[in-house]
């Protein structure tokens, strides 16, 4: 059991990094407190990705957030994908480790994308016990953040909320709420985001992600959201965000824009924006 | 109705499988469309980092070609690793067997010169040795003296036009490729990978160097009409001697 | 040659190639020691939703393949094949040659 703070990061607004914003970081960071990086893309053994994030490192803090541990795989956690991730933990010493409640590596192939679970007893005990490895391994607390859904399991016979909240109560973990997934999942799954949101363990929040998504549609025509984040948070994610953070207080606000990544004014915009929703909670 | 993870994945690989049963709307419904999302997101995503693995196979098949040709990678080449910067290091053994791709036989070359890029600009750091070391070593030592080579150096020997091929799609005003052989020696000074066209000599020299062998073994395979001078002072213009023993 | 002229030939070849570098300890300018890097990474996005090609029928299965090379390979004027013939890819190659 990991009971240490849910994370070292400042309840400020964060960016996802990515190479193209170097100098824009340094020259312009306006009121950005921190950056995320995703792990798997500073596994190399050296040249400019280490050398840009150690740079970045002396000058904000840094979460290290996972896309490749596969944390809802039915078999074994790959061994050399947690000695590297405990490699880059160990050097970098960063604010936070977040990973996905997800699944993307079968029989040793990794697929590269984040995959549903069914919420069940035993989905639990195997993403409990991989989390208690990856604790153990980094000898220190995770975050586990809530993902997109665009279907759902017939097996499933407990709600998303009450499934973290047992892997919480069960390996000690933080969690990182994402609310555009949550907007997206609600949308895709006819459930009330704000619903979900208070029915949320707000208390073991670390962080919180918004991104944009696109739209589209299901075999019935029905609206099917798909988790991009290939353009602005849209509106009624920020009315989300309100929502949560006057229940939950201030939390590192992360805008993530990974595909069709714009201009560093575009993504400043968004900054400030999350910058003055921080500022309307009583802290 | 339990869908398990190999149902899951061999439902995403093969879109003329049905969804697996168990997979539903929010309302209980069967859908397809929705595990579309799935089969697109790894289809893409994985087409996507091999566009970017291959911009030089990527501009000389084409777009259309290239994409559908990464379908079939992909499905019979899927990821070991979770690492992205690092997918498609069998493309140059599919290339060679590669029905629709047999027209074109320096690909595979060009494949694994892009691969051999790749692996210079994430290989370790090793600082370079001063350009006085060398001289300082004792004219009689030097025959049994071993030069490390950086961990990002890397040789790459075809028997196509592998460094003119890549020049003229990555390189505004290069010219075109004639028909010849071509080694490649990559370097990095510092964090960007740079090609130097080598001779068959320099190649036996500096793959003998890269297997650990002494200066004077390297010499011996290079053969007659070798250029020491110039060699080693290519390599140490790069930094790419890191240790002399 | 003997083993002496061979050590002489190679210590004066070091010493040209010594001799040939110009102290240019000077680091490069910032920017471009840290500046873009080369793609190819992970992230978390989903890709373009539903209709994609990642859905098409799988077209490389039976006889649907027509794609040929159709890049700058056209510009490239370097013969198709050692023997000069042109081969083009056939279909009973691909199934043999690939693994189920």
């Amino acid at each position: 059991m990991f009971d240490a703070p849910l994370s070292a990061l400042p309840a400020k607004p964060g960016v996802g990094y990515k190479p193209q914003h170097y100098s824009d970081i340094s020259a312009t960071p306006g009121p950005l407190g921190w950056l995320e990086v995703h792990a798997e893309n500073y596994m190399g053994d050296g040249g400019r990705p280490i050398a840009q994030l150690r740079h970045l490192s002396e000058q904000f803090p840094i979460s290290v957030h996972g896309v490749g541990l596969s944390i809802g795989g039915e078999g074994r956690l790959d061994p050399d994908h947690l000695a590297r991730l405990k490699h880059l933990v160990g050097w970098l010493n960063p604010a936070s480790f977040s990973e996905h409640l997800a699944w993307s590596t079968h029989d040793s192939h990794f697929l590269n994308d984040l995959l549903p679970l069914p919420y069940t007893a035993a989905t639990v005990a195997r993403v409990a016990d991989h989390i208690d490895e990856v604790q153990e391994a980094l000898g220190r607390q995770m975050l586990l953040e809530n993902p997109s859904s665009y279907l759902a399991f017939a097996e499933s016979d407990m709600s998303e909320t009450d499934f973290l909240k047992a892997v919480v109560e069960r390996t000690g973990c933080g969690l990182l709420l994402d609310v555009n997934n949550v907007f997206v999942s609600a949308t895709n799954l006819g459930f009330t985001p704000q619903g979900y949101i208070d029915s949320f363990p707000l208390d073991k929040v670390g962080e919180i992600h918004l991104g944009g998504h696109d739209e589209d549609h299901d075999d019935h025509g029905a609206p099917l959201l798909i988790d991009s984040h290939g353009r602005e948070v849209a509106d009624p994610v920020w009315a989300l965000l309100d929502y949560t953070l006057a229940r939950s207080g201030p939390k590192p606000l992360l805008i993530e824009w990974d595909t069709d990544v714009p201009e560093w004014p575009v993504l400043a915009a968004e900054i400030a924006r999350a910058a003055a929703a921080l500022e309307m909670v009583p802290a | 109705m339990i869908v398990t993870q190999s149902e899951f994945t061999a439902g995403i690989l093969d879109p003329n499988r049905p969804a697996p049963d168990g997979l539903q709307d929010g309302a209980g419904a069967p859908t397809t469309k929705r595990f579309d999302v799935y089969r697109n997101n790894v289809a893409v995503s994985l087409t996507d980092a091999l566009v970017s693995a291959f911009p030089v196979i990527h501009k000389l098949v084409g777009d259309e070609f290239f994409r559908a040709m990464a379908g079939v990678y992909l499905r019979t080449h899927l990821p070991d690793t979770a690492l992205m910067m690092f997918y498609g290091d069998k493309m140059p053994k599919f290339l060679r067997r590669f029905g629709p791709a047999q027209s074109l036989p320096y690909l595979p070359d060009v494949a694994q010169l892009e691969i051999a890029m790749r692996a210079s600009y994430h290989a370790a750091d090793a600082a370079p040795v001063s350009t006085d070391a060398l001289g300082q070593i004792a004219p009689d030592a030097l025959m049994a003296a071993t030069l490390k080579l950086a961990p990002s150096v890397q040789i790459v020997q075809s028997s196509h036009p592998i460094y003119s091929l890549w020049q003229a799609n990555m390189v505004a005003g290069a010219p075109k490729p004639t028909k010849q052989a071509e080694n490649v020696l990559i370097t990095r000074p510092q964090f960007d990978p740079a090609q130097h066209l080598i001779s068959d000599a320099d190649t036996l020299f500096l793959t003998a160097l890269q297997e650990g062998h002494a200066l004077g073994v390297a010499l011996s395979k290079a053969g007659p009409g070798f250029d020491l001078g110039a060699v080693l002072g290519l390599l140490l213009r790069q930094g790419a001697l890191t240790e002399i023993s | 040659m003997s083993k002496m002229t061979n050590t002489l030939l190679v210590a004066s070849a070091v010493a040209t190639a010594v001799a040939g570098i110009a102290t240019n300890a000077a680091a490069q300018e910032n920017e471009k020691c840290y500046g873009v890097s080369l793609a190819g990474e992970n992230d978390c996005a989903a890709g373009p939703g539903t209709t994609c090609a990642g859905t098409s029928s799988v077209d490389y299965q039976g006889n649907a393949w027509t794609l040929v090379p159709a890049g700058t390979c056209a510009d490239m004027e370097l013969p198709m094949q050692a023997d000069g013939s042109e081969r083009m890819g056939s279909l009973e190659a691909l199934d043999r040659d690939l693994p189920a």
